[in-house]
């Protein structure tokens, strides 16, 4: 029995800023910030968006492409650093929406980057031990970057749900494999604002190391190299680090493209690596291979070998996919930015 | 006085270690003088360490007698003395280990220079340095290192015509150089559009006319030189030390252009050796920025005030040019752990004077010199080195 993908959907926010426009209110060079970071822009999620909206669209999306009884649905678990409520879940609100409660499980997950690959595990788990017949998965953040911070060039909203299952797979997850460290290269402690890092510690011991290291263990688990596989999609926090470390495996440019959504977006943070995932499944044909190996700063990753089946062709395709999304873009001056995101204080009027 | 020599000299690379701890590092570099020296643990005498912020980079003071336990030397009870003179630690570490071999104390001592500075953010690194500029005065009002270099820069392009491309320079000749040295934190060769390209950092010096943050450790091996033949064919005299200081606040100084510490270090230590700059084929001097190098080599002698630009873009001081500045890629390309400096500026001389240098060899090298900066040249120090044969 073969455990995979059984639908996916994904949700972008349509609001854009360019590195530019938030150099041009800090005094940087935002340009040369964007080369740097391979970034053209980034998506802003609108003042009455949040992790649960865009998880709710992201389902919806996904439970549109299938013929699926919602109350199949035996857990739900949202990946995200940047919940709503601290306490309160977001997946009971999803469950609601997509009319899989009650009778389910339901819970969020924090791993910084990677919690929608972690709930995609689980998933796995759940369905191939027959607990449950499906489980949906979701990764999807607003991401924090303090005003001024690098990380304001990157920060970015968006999500994805994917549906495990052993039943209608379009996708099989043929291996899957983990990386794990205590590393502190990323942060937010509770009631912080904004997250932490440590540079360029970010790079080389945490983002690299775990990449690559998960990624060694997958192609050795799986008994592949990178020639074997149509596509790869690395998480991406810049358009840099995906691409070295893809080039650095011996994966090529053709192979990476598809997936690599930052440029236009930025960092969706937990959303980053489903939404390149879905992105290429858009556009996959059966018996496509996929390599897919996502972050989380903390640190660890999870990779995912996986192969499309005939059963894509069955998916309806009603709703805009992840590139018309991608492409269906407004773009806002930081005054604006700044009023979306909370970022303008705003005190009493005077009487 | 006795004459004192280097016997030994050993080195970590340089770069951002992230893997590697203070003690680790001070460990490595200092086996490896002992393993060159062909000394035992019982020969020591005293260790001096240069050391200038662990207590704010990793939270670790006391950490001469640190490095003495760890290296396994903890029950021979040594003497270990730590010293701090901003980015002449190293440098003053040296200085006052020759002065207790001299003077009959001592007849070897293994001295050391490290920092781990990798471990606290940059932004945070930066404070930390700006800690030896005057807190009072200079870093309390927002004064960076880089900003104030940028002054000295800026007044000297007034004062003498100084350009942008003669700062770059001295980064395009230091990462060739840097390029020859399998140690150097940045082993890449960059081109004269890259630096002038790069974005500010305090006008007008940009990201390349800077010396990055940096983990690693030095350490030489000194020895009475009466002794140092029993040891080694190749000892290495120190054959003059001068060390100045001046205000400790730029703005105190009786000029942006040139730095009198160093010029009097300089003046004393020739005076010492009995030697004039012409004598020296190789320099180790202190360029943590660009302009910093060019002021160097002014008041040092190697060239006329004010012509340090143009002499850098000549190829005066590119490796076996007229004098040989940087060979090691200096704190531009070999690194800046700034404890480890005034010592690895040494290491690099040594293995110059030795014939030990490889890629980057000095032809015909006979008199070296190195020299380090406290703060933005409150501390000067310079070595002067000879071959005893």
């Amino acid at each position: 029995m073969k455990v995979g993908i059984v639908s996916y959907g994904g949700y972008i926010p349509r609001y854009r800023i360019t590195p530019k426009d938030i150099g041009a209110v800090w005094g940087s060079d935002g340009e040369a910030m964007g080369r740097a970071l391979n970034i053209r822009s980034k998506s802003i999620p609108a003042p009455d968006e949040d992790v649960i909206t865009i998880s709710v669209e992201a389902a919806r999306a996904a439970m549109a492409k299938v013929e699926i009884d919602p109350t199949d649905i035996g857990a739900i678990y949202v990946g995200s650093e940047s919940h709503p409520y601290a306490v309160k879940p977001t997946a009971t609100v999803v469950a609601e929406a997509i009319g899989a409660a009650p009778v389910l499980t339901a819970a969020d997950f924090e791993f910084a980057c990677k919690a929608g690959t972690a709930a995609i595990q689980t998933c796995m788990g759940l369905t191939l031990s027959k607990m449950y017949r499906y489980g949906l998965a979701i990764g999807a953040d607003t991401s924090q970057g303090a005003p001024g911070d690098a990380l304001e060039y990157s920060a970015s909203a968006g999500g994805a749900a994917i549906v495990i299952g052993t039943e209608g797979v379009v996708a099989d997850i043929d291996h899957t494999i983990s990386y794990t460290t205590d590393t502190p290269d990323f942060w937010r402690r509770e009631g912080q604002r904004y997250p932490s890092h440590g540079g360029r510690f970010t790079g080389e011991p945490a983002y690299f190391k775990h990449v690559l290291s998960c990624a060694q263990l997958l192609f050795k688990r799986a008994g592949t190299k990178p020639e074997d596989y149509d596509y790869a999609v690395f998480h991406q926090p810049n358009g840099k680090f995906p691409v070295r470390a893809g080039k650095q495996l011996g994966f090529k440019e053709g192979q990476l493209d598809k997936g690599l959504l930052v440029r236009d977006i930025g960092n969706t943070y937990s959303g980053a690596i489903l939404l390149g995932l879905a992105a290429i499944l858009d556009v996959a044909d059966p018996g496509d291979r996929i390599f897919a190996v996502g972050y989380g700063s903390g640190a660890g990753s999870d990779g995912f070998d996986i192969t499309v089946t005939e059963e894509i062709r069955r998916l309806k395709r009603a709703g805009p996919s992840i590139q018309d999304m991608i492409q269906d873009a407004k773009f806002v001056d930081y005054a604006t930015y700044a009023k979306f995101r909370g970022k303008i204080h705003l005190g009493e009027a005077a009487a | 006085m006795r004459d004192v020599a280097i016997i030994g000299v050993g080195e970590t690379p340089f770069g951002e270690l992230w893997e590697r701890s203070f003690r680790d590092l001070g460990i490595e570099a200092g086996l490896k003088a002992i393993q060159d020296a062909k000394i035992g643990s019982d020969d020591i005498d005293a260790v001096y360490i240069g050391n200038m912020s662990a207590g704010k980079f990793i939270d670790q003071e006391h950490v001469a007698a640190l490095v003495a336990d760890y290296a396994g030397l903890a029950d021979r009870h040594l003497p270990t003395v730590r010293v701090e003179g901003g980015g002449a630690c190293g440098a003053l570490a040296l200085f006052q280990a020759r002065l207790a071999i001299a003077s009959g104390m001592y007849d070897i001592v293994v001295v050391g220079g490290a920092e781990k500075m990798t471990d606290v953010g940059d932004v945070q690194a930066a404070e930390i340095l700006a800690g030896t500029a005057d807190q009072e005065w200079e870093s309390v009002f927002g004064a960076t290192f880089a900003g104030l270099y940028a002054m000295m820069a800026r007044r000297h392009m007034h004062e003498y015509g100084t350009r942008r491309e003669h700062l770059a320079a001295v980064a395009v000749k230091n990462h060739k150089n840097g390029s020859l040295n399998p140690n150097a934190q940045f082993q890449r060769e960059i081109t004269m559009e890259t630096v002038l390209q790069a974005p500010w950092v305090a006008e007008p010096l940009g990201l390349f006319d800077c010396a990055p943050l940096s983990d690693g450790a030095a350490a030489v091996v000194l020895c009475a030189m009466e002794r140092a033949r029993s040891f080694t064919d190749a000892p290495i005299r120190i054959l003059g030390s001068g060390q100045a200081s001046d205000f400790l606040a730029l703005h105190d100084r009786r000029s942006l252009t040139a730095m009198d510490a160093t010029t009097e270090a300089g003046a004393r230590a020739l005076k010492q050796a009995k030697l004039a700059p012409k004598d020296v084929q190789v320099a180790e001097v202190h360029d943590n920025f660009t302009i910093t190098e060019i002021l160097a080599i002014e008041d040092l002698g190697f060239v006329e005030k004010g012509k340090g630009g143009p002499a850098t873009l000549d190829g005066v001081t590119a490796l076996n040019g007229k004098v040989s500045v940087n060979p090691s890629g200096g704190l531009k390309a070999r690194g800046q752990p700034v404890g480890a400096t005034g010592v690895a500026q040494a290491v690099e001389i040594v293995r110059q004077l030795r014939g030990e240098a490889g890629k980057r060899q000095v032809v015909g090298a006979k008199h070296g010199l190195t020299h380090t900066l406290g703060g933005t040249g409150a501390t000067a120090v310079v070595h002067i080195f000879g071959r005893a044969d």
